[in-house]
């Protein structure tokens, strides 16, 4: 830790406890910076493409977890390096913003970190350096809205959406199934998608796992699956026609929020109050019962008695419903949810076509399918699957096939995948560079370099020679002026994405060259840290 | 965090760690294959059981447990290898779906792994082994549908593949012996259910004492629970009301009661009016006129004697449980209320008897004639409590298994026969396929082919030669043989009427490839530090 000298030559503190704390600068934080995120890029770097492999994640308390998918692996890697964590959270953002593409994004921003390197060795300023990458960042964007194709979603039976799921699926474990499982993504989005207004709101598609089977008995329900049963076991276990009684309110004497007591002093009062007990709980089966509903879901429990008389009454209930598919089921059946007893009248019920008690396995478990919703609006699909790992990773398979799906709605426009995209990119980009007169040149030129790092790494994770195909890749599309020439992953004999049908959305494309080229912009910028010594 | 020259900084926490590529591998292979080996020798017939220990202060030689049933095996083990926790995984997941072949299936997720690592040895990409394996898990289960046979839910054959395939079942456990004894028992209880598939109707009270023979099958039902005294130990043609409401006293269910008093007198007023309350609600069960009464919650003395002076049987604290087996068998609906006497034909259960009868040395209430007749009890006895313990895991496999054939309805010949049959179709397919993924083809044959080879091995035959008999017959056409473990030969599963279900064959093929591609496709594993854990 560098010390400062007053005038008399005394030594003075800059840093609070400097004596405890670790202090890097200059040249040797860029590269601690850049070789901590290059880590992270490197163990996802296998995960790439179609033949990617998987990492097996052990948490801290023994749990297994299997994936390809990127953002889970950096999050559950639990990383503690601070540089290292911006890639982090680069994943992460790709996800929330566009749900696929978390792999590719960190290998992308690992690939500029490696030329940044080189740079820096050369002696080019950081700022420079990203300022190159910022230019050429804006070329290739505009590059690949050039180069995108818009296509027809309807045309087909969707075959277009159907083909965009499978290569969002092909890269995991489930991709055995991509088919069957990309159709079931695609029915469910477009089930609940508002086609006019290009959205789609995935909260109304609910993904529930049960283990057992296989996964290829996943199946789509038109309707919402709960993982609860009947309050009282001699309920009635199917409903048709459900007029649905949603409430958010105990069947239990009301509780005010204000604290009160109720003093009883003599006997009179206290078998008063006992009568008014009991008819609460009359009232409030009553009202719900004199609305018309045949089967109440409430979000809290019930009182033992409360119970009885609603099963006296054939009013099947359902208790602890959480609060997530309460508000589901308020969605999709057009159930108003209803706070108070004395609100309930018959338009605030809702419509299901049938509910039912379905059973799983030899243990009991059972949990509630409520189908043909009045606005069918939400879908649920069961996923199967032989060990909780394989359930889990087809859930997030699944997710990231149906947010390809709601790009896909939200803005028609494709790129074709297998680094073809990358790769014309890079030669735009590279045409430009010599365009560019000062430093940034380099810079430029860099970028386009680590452009090629991506169908470089997908070659290299298929066992091709990663420099051959690349170079034969590249000077195709140069002589054939054809865009759409990429790494043909599976050996299918073409390498022209359009024919093997690599589809891949324009907006995760795009978010990923951006979003690359900021957080390397940003580590760029870091010259000093000062951390505590523990670290 | 000294940074010289190009020296890695430490991204991930102290203490945890991160294995790539062969090692990665290597770490799955070991521990997945480890696991399998340590199940494979209860396998079969001639299989052994294995003694779970506890560990942990005190209780070294408490609780013992004696099994054969690999998912209690697997399930209690402490294990820190993270594929052999998946082969756990695959195994509690059969457990809960199908109920049997928990062992199967870690044992051939582990012997495709090791046929896996060789591959892997040979320089074979894993994405291509794991390519040719999906090209053979279809053509294994493909053969699987196809050599199943179903025969209608009410014909006698039916009903004799049930016995065959719970006698199969039985074949590898403790009670062996009398497995013709046990598979009558268990096929009753079963078909008792008419096809609905909730085991819980099918009770099983253990008690040590006896021998296994004196086991047996109550068509009553039976609860293990006493009468109170001063109450008619039998009762004919008894009116059951079933209830869960609280007999001690009535709680004031309104929130911020208080019963404030300020003189001696009104206490006694409260206490009578509290007793009146009691008295008011006996009064409102007394309408229905039941002759028994059975409550899920204790009951005070005071209305249990107004009961019995009614003359009406009471059982109390009968759990959750007991109470909806009990509603379930004589047809009683369950009340907590009891405003509507006028549905008392409606809500009461019924049965012929319920007498308090004497097993070993305990007493229990017995129900027969009830009004459903799906309700049963198996009593087990046997020597000692850890026997009791295995037979009746024993017991819920068969259960599971003949609950799982009555849906299913499919059945497939035993004695490794699926198995063999399943293989010989891989083979032949790997004849036809281009590539390097025949290879693997051909492996998972191998590790299909291991299943019979190691329940030869466990029984102590010459597992080359016989497998390589059992080849021959079946290449020859006779596609019922199978293994005769009991003398060691290739035998006609037909004349030995060993079936098995084919769903639990379905299943375990289905989960074993799903693991085994699982973790092959692993070429990183990150283990987290672990959470530091404050010692209680």
């Amino acid at each position: 830790m560098s010390l400062a000298f007053d005038d008399y030559g005394r030594p003075y503190i800059i840093l609070r406890d400097q004596g405890q704390k670790k202090r890097m600068k200059g040249l040797e934080a860029y590269k601690s910076n850049i070789l901590a995120a290059k880590a992270v890029a490197n163990t996802l770097q296998s995960s790439l493409g179609p033949k990617g492999m998987d990492k097996m994640l052990v948490s801290p308390d023994g749990d297994v977890a299997v994936t390809n998918d990127g953002a889970t692996i950096v999050e559950k890697m639990e990383i503690q390096h601070p540089t290292a964590k911006l890639l982090v959270e680069l994943s992460q953002s790709q996800d929330a913003e566009i749900g696929d593409g978390t792999t590719g994004v960190v290998v992308l921003a690992g690939k500029l970190l490696e030329q940044a390197l080189t740079l820096l060795d050369k002696g080019i300023h950081p700022l420079k350096i990203s300022d190159g990458f910022d230019r050429a960042c804006d070329v290739a964007i505009k590059h690949l809205e050039s180069i995108a194709e818009e296509i027809d979603i309807q045309a087909n039976d969707h075959e277009a959406l159907i083909q965009a799921a499978c290569t969002a699926l092909g890269s995991k474990v489930v991709s055995k199934r991509k088919r069957e499982l990309g159709k079931i993504a695609v029915t469910a989005v477009l089930d609940v998608a508002d086609l006019k207004r290009k959205d789609v709101n995935l909260d109304l598609i609910k993904i529930q796992t049960k283990t057992g089977g296989s996964v290829e008995d996943t199946r789509l329900i038109s309707g919402i699956l709960i993982d609860k049963d009947m309050s009282h076991p001699q309920m009635q276990k199917e409903v048709t026609d459900a007029k649905i009684c949603l409430l958010t309110c105990p069947f239990e004497p009301p509780k005010p929020k204000t604290k009160h007591n109720i003093n009883i002093s003599n006997a009179e009062d206290y078998k008063k109050l006992y009568q008014q007990e009991q008819q609460y709980f009359i009232d409030m089966v009553k009202l719900v019962k004199d609305s018309g509903a045949n089967i109440a879901l409430c979000q809290w429990g019930f009182d033992d008695e409360a119970n009885h008389l609603l099963l006296q009454n054939d009013l099947p209930a359902v208790r602890w419903v959480s609060g997530t598919d309460v508000e589901l089921i308020a969605m999709a059946t057009g159930a108003r949810i209803i706070p108070r007893f004395q609100e309930i009248t018959p338009e605030k019920l809702g419509k299901a076509g049938s509910i039912k008690e379905v059973q799983f396995g030899t243990s009991n478990e059972r949990m509630l399918v409520i189908e043909n919703c009045q606005c069918t609006k939400a879908v649920t699909i069961l996923i199967r699957g032989g060990s909780q790992m394989i359930v889990d990773e087809a859930k997030r398979s699944i997710h990231d096939a149906i947010c390809v799906i709601r790009n896909l709605i939200k803005d028609n426009r494709i790129v074709y995948g297998g680094g073809s995209a990358e790769l014309a990119c890079a030669l735009q980009v590279l045409q430009y560079a010599d365009e560019v007169s000062s430093v940034e040149q380099y810079a430029v030129r860099s970028f386009a370099d680590a452009l090629e790092g991506i169908p470089n790494c997908l070659a290299d994770n298929c066992g091709l020679n990663p420099i051959t195909s690349v170079a034969q890749a590249k000077s195709r599309q140069l002589t054939e002026k054809n865009p759409r020439i990429g790494i043909d992953c599976m050996e299918l004999g073409t390498s022209d994405m359009k024919e093997q049908k690599i589809y891949e959305t324009l907006s995760s494309k795009k978010q990923q060259i951006q979003l690359a080229t900021q957080v390397v912009k940003m580590i760029l910028k870091i010259d000093d840290v000062i951390a505590p010594d523990d670290y | 965090m000294d940074i010289v020259g190009n020296v890695l900084p430490q991204v991930l926490k102290d203490e945890a760690t991160e294995d790539k590529g062969e090692m990665a591998r290597l770490q799955s292979f070991v521990g997945a294959i480890a696991v399998a080996d340590l199940v494979k020798t209860t396998l079969g017939p001639k299989g052994m059981d294995k003694i779970l220990k506890p560990t942990g202060p005190g209780q070294e030689m408490t609780h013992i447990t004696v099994t054969n049933d690999g998912a209690t095996i697997l399930k209690s083990m402490y294990v820190e290898n993270p594929a052999a926790k998946i082969l756990i995984e695959i195994s509690k997941t059969q457990d809960e779906e199908v109920g049997d072949g928990t062992t199967t299936v870690a044992v051939l997720a582990g012997e495709l792994l090791r046929e896996g690592e060789k591959l892997i040895q040979k320089r074979i990409h894993p994405q291509h082994v794991i390519a040719g394996w999906r090209i053979a898990r279809d053509v294994a289960l493909k053969t699987l549908r196809d050599i199943s046979s179903e025969n209608d839910i009410e014909s006698q054959e039916f009903h004799n593949d049930l016995i065959k395939i719970a006698r199969t079942t039985l074949s590898s456990k403790l009670i062996t012996s009398d497995r013709d004894y046990f598979a009558d028992l268990c096929v009753k209880a079963v078909l008792r259910l008419k096809g609905s598939s909730n085991l819980d109707y099918i009770q099983i009270i253990k008690l040590p004492g006896g021998t296994i023979r004196d086991s047996y099958l109550d068509d009553g039902f039976i609860l293990k629970k006493q009468i109170t005294i001063g109450c008619k130990r039998r009762i004919e043609n008894a009116k059951i009301l079933v209830a869960n409401t609280a007999m001690d006293y009535d709680k004031i269910k309104i929130y911020g009661t208080k019963v404030k008093v300020n003189s001696m007198d009104k206490v006694a007023e409260i206490e009578a009016a509290e007793k009146e309350k009691m008295k008011h609600k006996v009064d409102k069960i007394l309408k229905f006129q039941p002759t028994v009464f059975v409550n899920r919650q204790l009951i005070y003395n005071y209305p249990e004697q107004l009961l019995a002076d009614s003359g009406i049987t009471v059982i109390e604290h009968a759990d959750f449980e007991g109470m909806e087996r009990v509603a379930a068998a004589t047809g009683a609906e369950i009340l907590s209320t009891f405003d509507a006497p006028e549905r008392r034909d409606q809500v009461l259960g019924h049965c012929d008897l319920i007498e308090e009868i004497m097993i070993g040395e305990e007493k229990m209430i017995k129900f027969t004639g009830c009004k459903k007749n799906e309700a049963c009890t198996i009593v087990l006895r046997g020597s000692s409590i850890h026997i009791l313990d295995e037979v009746d895991r024993s017991i819920h496999d068969v259960l599971c298994v003949l609950i799982t054939t009555v849906k299913n309805r499919r059945v497939v010949w035993g004695g490794g026969n699926s198995e063999m049959q399943m293989a010989a179709a891989c083979e032949e397919e790997a004849k036809k396929v281009q590539g390097k993924q025949a290879l693997a083809i051909e492996a998972y044959a191998r590790a299909l082919r291991q299943i019979p080879t190691i329940i030869c091995d466990n029984g102590g035959y010459d597992s080359a030669e016989l497998i390589q008999n059992f080849k021959v017959e079946l290449q020859k056409g006779n596609l019922t043989s199978g293994l005769n473990m009991n003398d060691g030969t290739v035998g006609d599963m037909k004349e030995l009427g060993i079936k098995e279900c084919m769903r639990v064959k379905e299943q375990a093929v289905m989960a074993a490839s799903e693991a085994a591609e699982l973790i092959m496709r692993v070429d990183d594993i990150v283990k987290c530090a672990p959470r530091k854990r404050e010692r209680a």
